[in-house]
């Protein structure tokens, strides 16, 4: 009678429920889940998608080159950004903005962008009161570092003159060819 | 006794059980975040204490809402009545020799009368809620209640018969040299199970069994209306805490290194825990398994154990 109105046989299971109540009562001495936040920080991996940045090629000029590209991939349409150049032709973003309270971290943004210039960095903590706050200009973004691509500049390898560097000169590119020489 | 003294034990009871009551809030989270390997409220006070306070705050601070729908006089008395029933039940509990509110003769069956008017609290609730879910917690609630108020009572009289009395103060000087643990396991275990079943808590809170009824009986209750069913809940642990120590585990009775009423508040404490332990670690049965394993389960083995009993202290009595 006891197997039909308890499943898995009437007296067993009441040793299995104690059992199970032990083995609960042991995990009060098992190590806590708990991270407590503001003193114990969670460990981020370094290709956690956080906050977004831009960075600088090893020359110290902005990586940017306004191609639109990410405002063109962002889901949620919360870049925005002006091309301008230089009077050398280099191209630059006149401004750029990022409005944090519209970005999701998808990091589509990154993964469009052909120089490298906007990356998502391991960094979670921008809480604001003031929603404002979170939108973020150049000046707010641009950082003194080469991120992820220590060594990268795109006008270095771009056909491009730009005034980085002389036609020809650039790195893995050969001097143009004289097509006025006969010498092969 | 004067009858300021009988004055103060009121008071001094009533302020204790309270203040348990409320504690509890924090014992339980903490308890049940420690066996779920997480670290429950720690911020507020030391230890987190201050979460008790904050609770408090909050709920008096809610909308005291009537639902228009509701039947009002009704829906404002029913949370009183589990409360109100649950602190008159303490007043035989015999705390430490002396320390009790009134030893009455029939001590044990007004701990039973008291425990079934909590009842009216459950069906009131729900019915005056006029909402389906409220109604169904509370159709669970009743049938659930007065079950296991059945096997609650003969679960009882193993005891009674082996003491010859319903006076809580005689019960307990009864087990001076043995627990009634020892000499009535079945009793216990059958008294432990309908304990959890009366104050409806898990693994059978089937009346609230907020995965399938939202709130159960209280799912229209908010503020402090809410927090009456919520003390009245962990008074009703306490309740039953307290009569497991007095009726099988020789109430104040201990080792004379600490007084009889630390004894008592210990082995309080220790089933208030079990009580928490439970409800980390079992699910919840289904309605129709519990009722069938009420009438099928216990009433046959409490009615075996009441006739053993019976027949013992009978030829010990050597009549």
């Amino acid at each position: 009678m006891l197997q039909n109105i308890l499943p898995g046989g009437g007296v067993s299971l009441m040793f299995s429920n104690l059992r199970t109540m032990w083995l609960v009562f042991l995990h009060l001495f098992r190590k806590k889940e708990t991270i407590q936040y503001p003193e114990e920080k969670i460990k981020l991996h370094p290709r956690w998608r956080g906050r977004i940045v831009l960075t600088k090629d090893p020359d110290g000029g902005e990586r940017c080159v306004g191609c639109y590209l990410c405002a063109a991939a962002c889901p949620v349409d919360c870049i925005a950004l002006q091309a301008t150049e230089d009077e050398n032709g280099r191209r630059y973003p006149e401004f750029f903005r990022i409005n944090f309270s519209r970005c999701i971290f998808c990091g589509y943004c990154e993964e469009a962008c052909p120089t490298y210039a906007i990356q998502l960095i391991p960094d979670f903590e921008m809480g604001e009161y003031n929603r404002q706050n979170l939108v973020f200009e150049k000046e707010d973004l641009l950082i003194n570092s080469e991120g992820k691509y220590p060594g990268y500049n795109f006008y270095k390898v771009a056909g491009m003159e730009a005034g980085v560097k002389a036609k020809g000169k650039g790195d893995n590119e050969e001097l143009p060819v004289d097509v006025k020489s006969l010498l092969p | 006794m004067s009858v300021m003294q009988h004055i103060w034990i009121v008071l001094g009871v009533l302020f204790v059980l309270l203040n348990i009551a409320a504690g509890l809030i924090w014992v339980e989270r903490r308890l049940l975040a420690l066996w779920q390997d997480r670290l429950g409220p720690n911020r507020a006070g030391p230890l987190g204490l201050f979460i008790v306070l904050a609770d408090t705050l909050k709920l008096f601070f809610k909308e005291d809402w009537i639902p228009p729908f509701a039947d009002k006089w009704i829906f404002i008395t029913a949370p009183a009545i589990v409360v109100g029933s649950v602190l008159l039940s303490f007043v035989i509990i015999p705390f430490a020799p002396g320390i009790v509110v009134a030893d009455l003769n029939i001590g044990l069956l007004f701990f039973l009368a008291m425990s079934s008017l909590g009842v009216y609290s459950i069906v009131l609730g729900g019915w005056a809620s006029n909402n389906k879910y409220a109604l169904l917690g509370a159709l669970r609630g009743a049938s659930q209640m007065i079950a296991y108020e059945v096997f609650m009572g003969l679960s009882l009289m193993g005891v009674v018969m082996l003491t010859g009395s319903f006076k809580m103060g005689a019960i307990v000087e009864a087990q001076k040299d043995m627990w009634f643990i020892v000499t009535q396991p079945v009793g216990f275990f059958v008294f432990f199970i309908a304990g959890i079943a009366e104050t409806h808590r898990l693994p059978f809170d089937i009346p609230e069994a907020e995965s399938e009824l939202i709130a159960g009986y209280h799912a229209e209750y908010s503020g402090m209306k809410f927090g009456m069913f919520f003390i009245g809940e962990y008074l009703g642990i306490t309740l039953i805490s307290a009569m497991m120590v007095a009726l099988f585990f020789g109430g104040w009775l201990g080792p004379a290194f600490l007084p009889p009423l630390a004894w008592f508040a210990l082995k309080t404490f220790f089933f208030i825990g079990v009580f928490i332990l439970l409800r980390a670690s079992l699910p919840r049965p289904r309605y129709d398994q519990l009722i069938e394993y009420g009438w099928k389960i216990l009433l046959p083995v409490v009615l075996a154990n009441l006739m053993i009993t019976g027949a013992i202290a009978l030829w010990v009595r050597g009549e």
